[in-house]
This record gives C-alpha cells, structure tokens and sequence, in this order.
C-alpha cells in the first residue's frame, strides 16, 4: 500500500465538446486538508466529484490507497468497473453536498443509519448506537428523531456530515457545505469540520470561504480554467500570491 | 309507492344483487393490485430502462391510454380467444383492466421518480448504497407517497370502468342490476341504487386512501 492515500494522476474529463478538468494531478497523505478554490466554472467541484464517482472520468488515474477507482486496465484497454464494485469503493469517501441531501422520509438518526445497515451490513442496535454517537458529534443527538423537513439548514447539514463520518471513511470530500445557508448558520457547521480537522481526518473541501480555507487547510490549491493554476500552504498563497490571476481572485473574494 | 316495490324488488333479489357487488369488488381489486405491480415495473423502465426496451413500453403506454377502455376489453374478450389464448369473459376483463390500470401506474410512477431531486441518489451512492439499495430505501419510498393521490384517483377509475365488463356478459353490479330491472321495470330507483353502491366503494377507497396518506406523512 502506498503512503498516499489519495493520487489524482493526468485527470481528464470531459462534458461532451467541453473539457472541464484538463490534467489534474493532486496527492493527499493521511490527515491532509487540502481545500480547493477558484471561481464557478474552473472545475472545483468537477474534481471533488471524480473522487468518488460521482462524475466518471475519461482520462488518467484516481487512487484511494493505491486502489483506482470505477475503472481496471485489461489488455491495455479501459473498463469500468461492475456497479456492485463501484458502490464499495464509494463507500471509502465520504461525501458533504452542498444541499445536504437528507433522505426526507427518515429520521435524522435513520438517515446516519442506513448506509451502516445497508453497505457495512450491521445490526440494527449497532447501527444505532454509531449513528447516536455521531449526531452527539455533531451537536444534534437531541434532535435524533426529528425529521430533515424539522431542522435548520445548519441543523441539517451537521446530520449530513454525520451520515457521511459514521461510515468511517477514509477521506471526506465538503462539497461547498456552507453555500446554501443562511449566514448565521454558516459557522455551526465550520465549527464541525474544523473538529473533525484537528482529529486527523483527511479532508478534500470545495469552499467559498476564504478565511476558513486558510484557518483549516495545510494546503490551498487554486483551480483556474480545469487546471491547478498555483497550490501551496495557505498562508503563503493568501498573503503572496505569486500569480495574477490569484490575486484578482482573492480580492474579489474580500479576502 | 316504487320506492318501497323498489326495496322490495332489491330484498327478494338481494343474493343476486350481492353477487353482483361481489364480482365488482373482486374484479377491481384484482386488477388494481395486478395493475398497480405491472405498473410499477412500466414505471421503472420508462425512468431507468434502456433506451430499446424503453421505446417499446412508451408505446404499450401510449397505446393503452389512448385506447378506450371499452375496446380494450372486447379486444381481449374476443382477439385473445382467436390467437388460442382462451379465457373467461371475468378473467378476459380483468387481463384488460389490468393492462389499463398499469399504463396509467407506470406513467404516474415514471413521473414520481423522476420528480426526486437527483441529490437524493448521489447521496446514497456515496455511503456506498447499490442501485437496487437506493431504489427500495431512498427513492421507492419518497416516490410512493407522492404518487399516493393520483395513484387512489386510478384506482376509482378502475371500479367505474369495471361496469364495461357487463358488455362481455360478466355479472358485475350494473348487469346484476340490469337484469333486476327488466323484471320489474323500476329503472330509475335501481339505477340510482347501483350508483349509490359505486360511489361508496370508491369514497372507501377516497378514505382509505387519505388515511394512508395521513399515516405516512412525512413530519415537517
């Protein structure tokens, strides 16, 4: 097994005649934070979704502890893999949407549940209890039994990144977690992944807030038209950015 | 004076008559539930079938709502028993009442499926979830109680139209009702009769229906 638990090499992808990421190659070790920026359309979260497939790609290679994912070389040719292996090696990320994607017929508890149930195969009480001790994680073990439709944006959002955790995955992907709350709600949920930070999960964020990229990340990368346009640690892309085109950014993200 | 030779005439035919409601009740159960199963598999190809098998049951939904009921039926009745199939005039009924009742499921179903977000699959697919997992446990569910009204609407569609059946010679409500009537003549009072019968069938199933809708409501 490789010491790099995420390897992006030469990732190509493509939305019919528009080629959204043009060679991407990106590693994370264990514990990393690594968040990506750039404005709408450079293929932020394009990238976040190639992870776990939620988008497939054409081109070049993405590894989760050396295993690639949704597709295997046989005779030199590219397949993709069966459903069935596909379903399992999503299981490995774990993912945060921006709008949050509850399941609405199910508890806040049934929602952390299901995946327990469902892909690791648990008993009920067991599921139970791991889903109660990470809604206690994140603040909302009193609301366990209420539904999506009963809870605040932040509220819910929290429950999401609990149905994701509870699965101990490998890495987390936040795909612009805060973009659809109310500002008062925002810090809530940053509070969550900045816990989750400090405890050595690996983390892959697409993120609007600057500030919080710099507080959490121990590496920005900048995505600027399907490339890597500058990456390095936040503190030194924040206060010198050594392109134009990221120092534009970054003042017209009032940073 | 005819309302009480009215009764009379229902209370001395009374084990025809309820055999009739019984018929009527059989005929419609069985095709709503068959139809509704069918249905559901309609729906399920025309949201996720392949573009091939999809073509085709467009078609065999489009053609079956497009067609009035009425020809449905002598269709099976009479075209079936040519090509060797042979049925019973009630069994020939409900083969068509089944068939129209699940166009019009798979095309509610269809319209149910697709109208949940496509977040909702995402996210189960990221906690590792298989098509059929996702299917069953997050959009079946969500898809169902949407479809819950329209589906119920159907459903009293489906026991109105039983009443075509008589033209086949089953002995549903209407022809039990019919046949009392050239007896005795008293059209007017035994046709009001047999609608007022129809109507609480359906307005049950209104209620068992919103009653279910009542029960599964998701809190908010």
């Amino acid at each position: 097994m490789s010491s790099e638990l995420l390897q992006i090499k030469n990732l190509h992808k493509r939305f019919g005649d528009l080629e959204v990421l043009k060679g991407i190659d990106l590693t994370m070790k264990h514990g990393d934070v690594v968040s990506l920026i750039g404005s709408s359309g450079s293929g932020k979260t394009t990238l976040l979704r190639c992870v776990n497939l939620l988008e497939d790609y054409e081109e070049g290679v993405v590894a989760v502890e050396g295993e690639q994912i949704g597709y295997k070389n046989k005779a030199g040719r590219r397949i993709r893999l069966p459903e069935k292996e596909i379903a399992r090696q999503r299981a490995m990320t774990g993912m945060a949407f921006q709008h949050f994607n509850l399941f609405p017929h199910m508890s806040a508890i049934r929602n952390v549940m299901l995946g327990l149930v469902k892909t690791k195969k648990m008993a009920k009480d067991e599921a139970y209890a791991i889903a109660e001790k990470w809604l206690g994680r994140v603040g909302m073990l009193e609301r366990k039994d209420h539904f999506p439709g009963q809870l605040s944006g932040g509220q819910q959002q929290r429950v999401a990144i609990a149905r994701a955790i509870a699965m101990n995955p490998k890495l987390m992907l936040f795909d612009e977690v805060t973009s659809a709350l109310d500002p008062e709600l925002v810090n809530e949920v940053l509070a969550v992944i900045l816990d989750l930070a400090k405890e050595g999960m690996t983390m892959l964020l697409v993120t609007h807030e600057m500030q919080f990229a710099h507080d959490v990340s121990n590496r920005v990368i900048f995505m600027q038209d399907g490339r890597i346009g500058e990456e390095g640690p936040p503190q030194e892309m924040f206060k010198n950015p050594k392109t134009e085109r990221l120092s534009e950014f970054l003042k017209s993200s009032k940073f | 004076m005819e309302i009480t030779q009215a009764l009379n005439a229902i209370w001395a035919t009374r084990f025809a008559i309820l055999d009739g409601i019984w018929n009527t009740i059989q005929i419609s159960l069985l095709s709503i539930f068959l139809g509704t199963l069918l249905g559901v598999v309609v729906g399920l190809i025309l949201t996720y079938g392949h573009i091939a098998v999809r073509v085709v049951i467009r078609i065999y939904t489009d053609f079956l709502r497009g067609t009035p009921v009425f020809v449905l039926i002598l269709a099976c009745f009479y075209i079936l028993s040519v090509i060797g199939v042979d049925l019973s005039a009630f069994q020939a009924g409900v083969f068509a009442l089944t068939l129209f009742c699940s166009s019009h499921v798979g095309e509610i179903v269809r319209g149910g499926l697709q109208a949940i977000p496509k977040g909702q699959t995402e996210a189960a697919m990221s906690i590792g979830l298989t098509f059929s997992e996702t299917f069953f446990s997050v959009l079946l569910p969500q898809a169902l109680r949407q479809i819950l009204p329209t589906w119920v609407n159907t459903a009293t569609e489906i026991v109105k139209a039983s009443t075509l059946l008589s033209i086949i010679g089953v002995v549903e409500l209407l022809l039990s009702v019919q046949q009392i009537i050239s007896r005795t003549f008293l059209s007017l009072e035994l046709y009001f009769f047999a609608g007022f019968v129809f109507f609480l069938i359906n307005f049950a199933i209104e209620k068992g229906g919103r009653y279910i809708e009542r029960k599964v409501a998701i809190p908010n």
